[in-house]
């Protein structure tokens, strides 16, 4: 049970990021969906760029918007689901690193995953 | 114009644009910011913040494919993650400090470069100089077995450091650019490290996804990923390189990625001439 070859690893990896894919398809449909109206709705000046919503700027606001069903906040937490599914494919190779019992790997594994975890949670939680 | 017809037009476009890249190798990405800036004239900033996310989607979507060929070596990307992630969160620190037509000239200078990369000849199984104990490849164990009928054969990654090295740029440049750059970790691996062609290009798809998540955050904090753009932009390039890993035109490919790689050198261009003469500011 113990023996978790690189095949293994990289099937569990490509299921992840399949689920995680597809998910994060859906949920920004549904909030492209939800715009309903305001999709016959002129559109915003994007010639200029300005930050725009902070709501939609963070984590913990595009959660809050979503729970609302502000349409674009779920499409922004469908965009998150994205960014989140490579992240979590790092985190399954850390565990899968340690089943092969692999103490090199699962220190690179766990740096990367610091890296990115880090990245986000300096800038947008 | 109305959101329903931006976002119509953004998706079909996109969705060409997934398809073409993935049926040539170019990737879809690296034609997105230049589309959306020179065509569409959205700033720069909401097109690098709607390719970065297409790019994850497509790395992410094209994995399923690649694992069943059992080419790509999960431990020479994952120690070359280190190097990128680290590059991208750099790249997109600089993007806030770099001025609009700057990023335009770097990223016309890219495309060139890529366009050109994706005619390099592309040789079959282990290289020669792969074949070659490295000490220091060997204790990362930066090794991998390359299938084939006899049962398949040893690789040993080369010039380690160089390696790293070019893929910090690499990851700089995903950062910065908010692409997936694939055709620089190809040159890494393939070119700096030896490593059989394939091995590179399906291990730098699985990359492409880690590093471009890597800036995500940073991107998303200054507003560069805007939902009205990045939603169709991300749809339509998945579909596209969905639908274009699924097609097999084998004859047209040939045809087709010269055709491509044309258009990709006059958007290189058009990036260039813009940012220099200030037509993207």
């Amino acid at each position: 049970m113990n023996s978790l070859t690189d095949q293994d690893l990289d099937v569990s990896v490509a299921m992840v990021l399949r689920v995680g894919v597809t998910l994060a398809a859906a949920v920004s449909t549904l909030g492209g969906a939800l715009l309903g109206t305001h999709l016959l709705g002129p559109l915003p000046d994007y010639t200029h760029f300005q930050p725009g919503d902070p709501g939609l700027r963070s984590v913990a606001g595009t959660l809050q918007g979503a729970i609302n069903l502000t349409p674009k906040s779920v499409i922004q937490l469908g965009l998150l689901l994205l960014i989140a599914t490579p992240v979590a494919r790092v985190a399954v190779c850390v565990f899968g690193f340690a089943r092969q019992r692999n103490g090199l790997y699962v220190a690179v594994s766990t740096i990367v995953l610091s890296i990115l975890v880090l990245s986000f949670m300096r800038s947008s939680f | 114009m109305s959101v329903l017809q931006f976002s119509g037009l953004l998706f079909g476009t996109s969705l060409l644009a997934g398809f073409l890249g993935s049926l040539t190798g170019l990737g879809g990405g690296v034609v997105i910011v230049p589309v959306l800036a020179l065509f569409f004239k959205v700033d720069i900033r909401y097109a690098i913040g709607a390719s970065l996310v297409s790019v994850i989607a497509t790395s992410s979507g094209a994995a399923v494919a690649y694992v069943r060929e059992g080419l790509s070596n999960v431990r020479i990307g994952m120690f070359l993650e280190v190097a990128t992630t680290v590059g991208a969160c750099f790249g997109a620190y600089l993007a806030a400090k770099v001025s609009n037509h700057w990023i335009a000239i770097v990223f016309g200078v890219v495309l060139l470069y890529s366009a050109f990369a994706s005619f390099r000849q592309r040789a079959k199984g282990v290289p020669e100089a792969a074949k070659v104990e490295n000490a220091l490849a060997t204790r990362l164990e930066l090794t991998g077995v390359y299938p084939d009928p006899q049962g398949g054969e040893s690789y040993t990654a080369q010039r380690v450091p160089l390696g790293f090295g070019i893929m910090f740029g690499a990851g700089t440049l995903s950062g910065l650019l908010g692409i997936g750059s694939g055709a620089v970790k190809v040159l890494a691996m393939d070119q700096a490290m030896k490593l059989p062609f394939k091995v590179s290009t399906t291990t730098s798809n699985f990359m492409i996804g880690v590093t471009a998540a890597a800036s995500a955050g940073i991107y998303l904090s200054r507003g560069y990923i805007d939902p009205l753009i990045a939603m169709p932009v991300m749809l339509g390039v998945l579909g596209g390189s969905l639908l274009g890993t699924h097609v097999l035109v084998k004859t047209t490919v040939t045809t087709l990625k010269k055709v491509f790689a044309v258009v990709v050198v006059i958007l290189g261009c058009e990036m260039i001439y813009n940012g220099v003469t200030g037509g993207i500011r």
